[in-house]
């Protein structure tokens, strides 16, 4: 179309601008501003100016270290140990408010293991940074494959010829319309301890034989039931793209595989699934990233705890940026997150490219 | 499944309903919960949820927690605000993404191919990962009003708004509508001497009735729910939309049936909207999935 009736550089630029004046405005303008921010040590109202830190930012947060702590012995060399038989050490803090290791100073105590009669400790200067990085990653390699694969079963379930079946498929939809923050709120009650849905059903499904748990409130368990329900709510959306790449799938290729004798395994294997390449690629970049924004169900549900076990870093970086109006400090999470989603799509982008 | 033998077709048939009936009761019984709890006096709710009567209408039911519920909060300011927002957003975006791919697609113009892929490069960007920095940006913008210059958009519509007009997706959903539509139709109006913006409003929007349904369907979600924004940029009552109002009711001491009249009120005019027009929202959805 490369003619001289459609040739127009200032019709073009003048229907173009709007759109892109207001993306480059307020997505791609904040999003290098980010990178320069967590550079500094901006806050959002400050009496002092800006300073250029460097990359101090990064450095407060990533710092770790392992540290290894003998047992306590006393003056025969023998172990001390308490009523229990374990070992006694010293406190971290005799490392960390040490003079003696001025690199170690203010950092705390991460997790230990045990290495033979030694402890080892891991060390961080921020700590809660740490659980998050984990938390976060943790829950987008759980409920990435889960809820895909789930999704996938809806799909094929729903892609059966039955009267009705688009009545199933607007109800297992139905939750992806329901706000996140509504879901959160009804879960928080379903998931109660005392007085909750779940441990109804649960106990009346075991005749009375479980006896109720707090699931929001118990640190083993809050963030498995954060992702249960997450993908509840969700599953329907990548039902819904499966169901559109199944579609593409030519009827001609079932019916060759129904005449050659194919099984239903066979055909799934060999039709199916390598039909659905392209689907599967968008369908896991596009849950990664929608897990990697983890943040409405932790400020509805636990605020990060309890004892920290379902801080994200979406939350954190909210919590630092806005709660303790320290924009360089958040900044310096969204850049870290920006960089680990990248990282992911596109590894997820290699290892499923076409061969 | 090879017990079952191919002429018991009415067992099997069973079973296959069997199945999806069971799994769409995952989906349902707890907003079914959050419906039938709201009518029930809390007493009774936290009785009945140790029984199958959490999911019937049984017992004191009645509408007072809904009439506690607009007294504890200004529940009718909180969607008032959500509704003008969320219109107000909807219709701009269209209008804008919609022309700017009109441009990207029927005009040539210099720079353009770099524009459309600078724009789609914002794909990968999480909204999350801009809200700081973006947080500092606006809270020293400054905006000329009636009321003169004002030095910030904190605590406005116009902050729930305008940054939410341009985004990616939409604009790529309208360039993927308008490269199927013949170009033709456009080289022929130009031909007989229409300008471009009578091409973009007589031509092609006419035309273009299925994608504008599912940009809106999209943007509707998305503005309807906000919660995270406006979380961060509005600290005033007065501009609150409906998820942040969610707060007046999980502070202190909380009311479960109270919660539930807010959660259902604000939820089902959603669910009734997406139940009659299920077909749409779903080929919506299904269209974001063409990108690969």
């Amino acid at each position: 179309m490369a003619t001289k009736l459609t040739q127009s550089n200032r019709a073009g630029w003048l229907f173009a601008l709007p759109g892109f004046g207001l993306i480059a405005m307020f997505i791609i303008l904040p999003f290098f501003f980010a990178f320069w921010l967590s550079l500094t040590n901006q806050r959002l109202i400050s009496p002092n100016p800006t300073e250029f830190v460097g990359l101090q930012n990064y450095q407060e947060m990533l710092s770790l270290a392992v540290v290894t702590l003998e047992p306590e012995r006393d003056d025969a060399g023998e172990i001390i140990r308490d009523e229990n038989g374990a070992a006694e050490y010293p406190r971290v803090r005799s490392i960390t408010r040490s003079d003696d290791y001025p690199q170690y100073d203010g950092m705390r105590e991460w997790f230990r293991w045990q290495s033979g009669d030694d402890a080892r400790v891991v060390i961080a200067s921020d700590v809660v940074f740490w659980k998050a990085l984990t938390n976060t990653l943790l829950f987008v390699l759980v409920v990435a494959p889960t809820q895909a694969a789930f999704a996938l079963g809806l799909a094929l379930l729903i892609n059966q010829r039955l009267r009705g079946i688009n009545v199933f498929r607007a109800i297992y939809f139905m939750p992806v319309v329901v706000s996140i923050v509504v879901v959160s709120l009804l879960w928080r009650f379903i998931y109660d301890g005392q007085d909750g849905l779940l441990n109804a059903v649960l106990g009346f499904l075991s005749f009375g034989l479980f006896e109720g748990h707090d699931w929001l409130g118990d640190p083993d368990t809050a963030l498995g039931s954060i992702m249960a329900m997450s993908i509840w709510q969700a599953v329907g959306f990548h039902m819904v793209i499966w169901l559109a790449g199944l579609q593409t799938i030519s009827p001609t290729l079932y019916e060759a595989a129904a005449i050659e004798g194919s099984s239903k395994w066979q055909t799934f294997r060999y039709v199916t699934w390598p039909g659905l390449r392209n689907t599967a690629v968008l369908i896991l970049i596009v849950i990664t990233m929608q897990s990697f924004a983890l943040f409405a169900q932790i400020d509805v549900m636990t605020n990060g705890g309890p004892l920290d076990s379902t801080q994200t870093m979406v939350f954190q970086a909210v919590e630092r940026g806005y709660g303790k109006q320290d924009i360089s400090g958040g900044s310096t999470i969204s850049v870290i997150l920006f960089l680990l989603v990248l990282t992911i799509s596109l590894i997820q982008r290699y290892l499923t490219r076409e061969r | 499944m090879a017990a079952i033998s191919p002429d018991n077709r009415g067992l099997r048939l069973f079973v296959r309903y069997l199945v999806l009936v069971l799994v769409a009761l995952i989906f349902v019984l707890p907003l079914l919960f959050m419906v039938m709890s709201s009518l029930k006096p809390d007493q009774q709710l936290l009785a009945d949820t140790s029984s199958f009567r959490a999911f019937l209408p049984v017992g004191d039911v009645g509408l007072t927690n809904y009439v506690e519920a607009f007294e504890r909060a200004p529940v009718r300011l909180f969607v008032f605000n959500s509704v003008l927002v969320t219109g107000v957003t909807v219709a701009l975006s269209l209008a804008v993404c919609s022309l700017a791919a009109f441009s990207f697609v029927f005009l040539q113009w210099r720079g353009r191919e770099l524009v459309l892929s600078i724009i789609l490069a914002t794909l990968i960007v999480p909204f999350e990962t801009i809200a700081i920095p973006l947080l500092l940006i606006v809270s020293k913008l400054p905006w000329i009003g009636l009321d003169g210059i004002e030095w910030t958009w904190l605590n406005t519509y116009r902050v729930q708004i305008i940054p939410w007009i341009a985004d990616g997706l939409t604009v790529f959903l309208f360039v993927q509508y308008f490269k199927d539509l013949p170009g033709e139709l456009v080289e022929a109006s130009r031909v007989e001497g229409a300008s471009w913006f009578q091409i973009y409003w007589r031509v092609i929007l006419p035309l273009s009735g299925p994608v504008v349904a599912t940009a809106a369907i999209l943007k509707f979600l998305v503005m309807y729910n906000q919660y995270l924004w406006p979380l961060i940029v509005v600290q005033q009552e007065q501009y609150r939309p409906v998820m942040v109002g969610l707060q007046y009711f999980f502070q202190l001491n909380v009311a479960w049936g109270e919660v539930m009249a807010y959660l259902t009120l604000i939820t089902l005019p959603v669910l009734a909207f997406y139940l009659v027009l299920q077909r749409a929202f779903i080929a919506s959805i299904a269209s974001t999935g063409v990108k690969g």
